[in-house]
């Protein structure tokens, strides 16, 4: 985009700039876009599993439900406790959805189609999303108040122990396509067994999905890990002092990053935009189609989950964390390296 | 000229939230403006086209160092008028320290060239086509192996210390058995009575 900016007679630095914001937007208005229709389908998905309707009442089938409910939140009044911390109380929402925004920067949606083609890609991912547990403590702490400081304490420590396991997961990826680079990642996943797309395929790899599947359920604090917000014991756990705009902020933050995980998860582990099978007709459909259908298929087994799974106790949570997951990570990173280290590498150290 | 107004931008940020990590009177702001000032590091960090150092210093520092801190300024209820009584009592130790690190940054500053000549004479020369992951670790699993592994040593010994030092056994603490919760069935604590109307539940 660069090129085009310059062939309108800007000097490349100008064109850079301009093409940067231009694409900025390209990335950030369809994905608040499709959070609103996201929203409406893991309404639709959870209501269809618990044998009701769902949302039909607003626009056809109720597909405008989340434009209205958005702009009935923007006519709200924000109410600031008077006991709480007003600045933070308000920058708390704002971190959570711009760092939402963020991580989208170095998603490649095709060959080439990526903002920023860094080669600390998935890095740049792991620091991004290890910065959303800052919107949720600031929330808890700046509130002044019992259940939002309950619910950020147990966010600040569920964050970082399955962000522990998330990384020991990428790092086997890694290891397997020899790059940080999210587009060399993905073109390292062609051809499995001469027919098949994607590192889930591989018998070593095909676990750390699974661990990476329910570690970004946690990471998202989605159900059945949703003891951050869990309405039993904590009301609406962090943003029950919220309301209007900055309630707003967060439920836009929380699901941009559902997508973007479901999204990682279709990148990784099953191909991205290759085809799920490497055959040529297959290469026809445009790899964002497939990208797209991949995450969109992750994401319901997102809603399958929180419409199904009870959801955990704390202490089983840091268990499955701690005692599961780390170990079972750790493990397959050695047997990955060593798995290269004897056949790519020749066993030469 | 965009990495120069870069440079600048992230340089006097830097400076200025670091100036107000000492000054801010509430320690949780004085731990934002320290997180504000590491990734304005960071930012100087990615101009120097050391990307790696970068998003290690965002996701260590930023991402669970300064979280830990956070939770921790968060939990304890701090009174300030006590904290800066002390104050003009420790002033003059704190001005020798100041003036000890200032000295030292200015002896450091002083004597360090970095010409061409410098630069190729250094004992391990930056490749120009690898990128940073592989050339940090190049030099650290072949040249430095043994320091890196003996700083791995060091840590896992601090770990295993700061384990032994914080753990004790507590009497009464009925600690879970998971494996036993796993196994328990609805039929182990649960009985179906077909109950006859009228009559007391016999158990």
């Amino acid at each position: 985009m660069t090129a085009f900016f310059q062939s309108l007679g800007l000097p490349y630095e100008w064109a850079w700039f301009v093409a940067t914001i231009a694409g900025i937007l390209l990335i950030a208005l369809p994905v608040m876009i499709s959070v609103a229709m996201i929203i409406y389908a893991d309404r639709k998905i959870w209501a269809a599993m618990a044998l009701r309707r769902g949302p039909n009442v607003v626009g056809p089938l109720g597909l405008l439900q989340s434009f209205a409910d958005g702009l009935k939140v923007f006519l709200q009044e924000t109410i600031v406790p008077s006991a709480a911390n007003k600045g933070l109380f308000l920058l708390a929402p704002i971190i959570t959805f711009t760092v939402a925004l963020l991580a989208w920067a170095v998603i490649p949606f095709d060959v080439g189609v990526v903002l920023a083609d860094i080669n600390v890609g998935l890095l740049y991912i792991l620091a991004v999303s290890s910065l959303g547990v800052y919107g949720v403590v600031l929330a808890g702490w700046a509130s002044n108040s019992k259940y939002p400081f309950f619910s950020a304490m147990r966010a600040s420590a569920q964050m970082i122990s399955y962000e522990v396991s998330i990384g020991f997961t990428l790092i086997t990826v890694v290891l397997w396509a020899g790059s940080f680079n999210l587009t060399e990642i993905v073109q390292s996943q062609q051809g499995y067994y001469g027919f098949l797309n994607g590192h889930g395929f591989n018998p070593l790899l095909f676990p750390m999905a699974v661990v990476f599947l329910i570690s970004a359920l946690a990471e998202t604090a989605r159900a059945p890990f949703d003891l951050t917000e869990a309405e039993a014991e904590l009301v609406a756990g962090y943003q029950t002092e919220y309301s209007s705009m900055a309630f707003a902020l967060f439920w836009l933050g929380e699901y941009a990053n559902v997508i973007l995980m479901c999204m990682l998860n279709a990148l990784l582990f099953w191909g991205g935009y290759l085809p799920p099978f490497d055959w040529a007709p297959l290469y026809m459909v445009p790899g964002i189609i497939w990208l797209l259908a991949k995450t969109l298929f992750f994401f319901f087994v997102f809603s399958w989950v929180k419409a199904t799974v009870p959801r955990y106790r704390y202490d089983q949570l840091m268990r499955l964390g701690w005692k599961i997951f780390l170990p079972l990570s750790l493990f397959f990173v050695f047997i990955v390296s060593g798995f290269l280290m004897l056949t790519r590498y020749g066993g030469a150290a | 000229m965009i990495q120069l107004f870069a440079f600048y931008l992230f340089a006097s940020i830097m400076i200025a939230s670091g100036a107000l990590t000492i000054f801010a009177r509430n320690p949780v702001h004085s731990v934002l403006w320290l997180i504000l000032a590491f990734f304005n590091a960071a930012g100087l960090m990615v101009l120097l086209g050391a990307e790696f150092i970068a998003m290690l210093l965002v996701i260590v520092y930023v991402g669970a160092v300064a979280v830990l801190f956070l939770f921790v300024v968060m939990m304890l209820n701090i009174d300030y008028a006590e904290l800066r009584a002390g104050f003009v009592s420790y002033l003059p130790f704190g001005l020798l320290i100041a003036v000890i690190l200032a000295a030292e940054i200015l002896l450091g500053v002083g004597i360090w060239q970095a010409g061409p000549v410098e630069l190729a004479q250094r004992a391990a020369p930056v490749p120009q086509d690898l990128p940073n992951i592989e050339a940090i670790g190049t030099l650290l699993y072949t040249r430095y192996i043994f320091l890196f592994e003996v700083a791995g040593l060091v840590l896992l010994v601090a770990m295993i210390g700061a384990i032994v030092l914080t753990h004790r056994s507590r009497d009464g603490v009925r600690g879970q058995n998971i494996d036993r919760q796993n196994r328990r069935r609805p039929q182990d604590a649960t009985v179906n009575v077909n109950q006859p109307v009228g009559k007391g539940v016999e158990l």
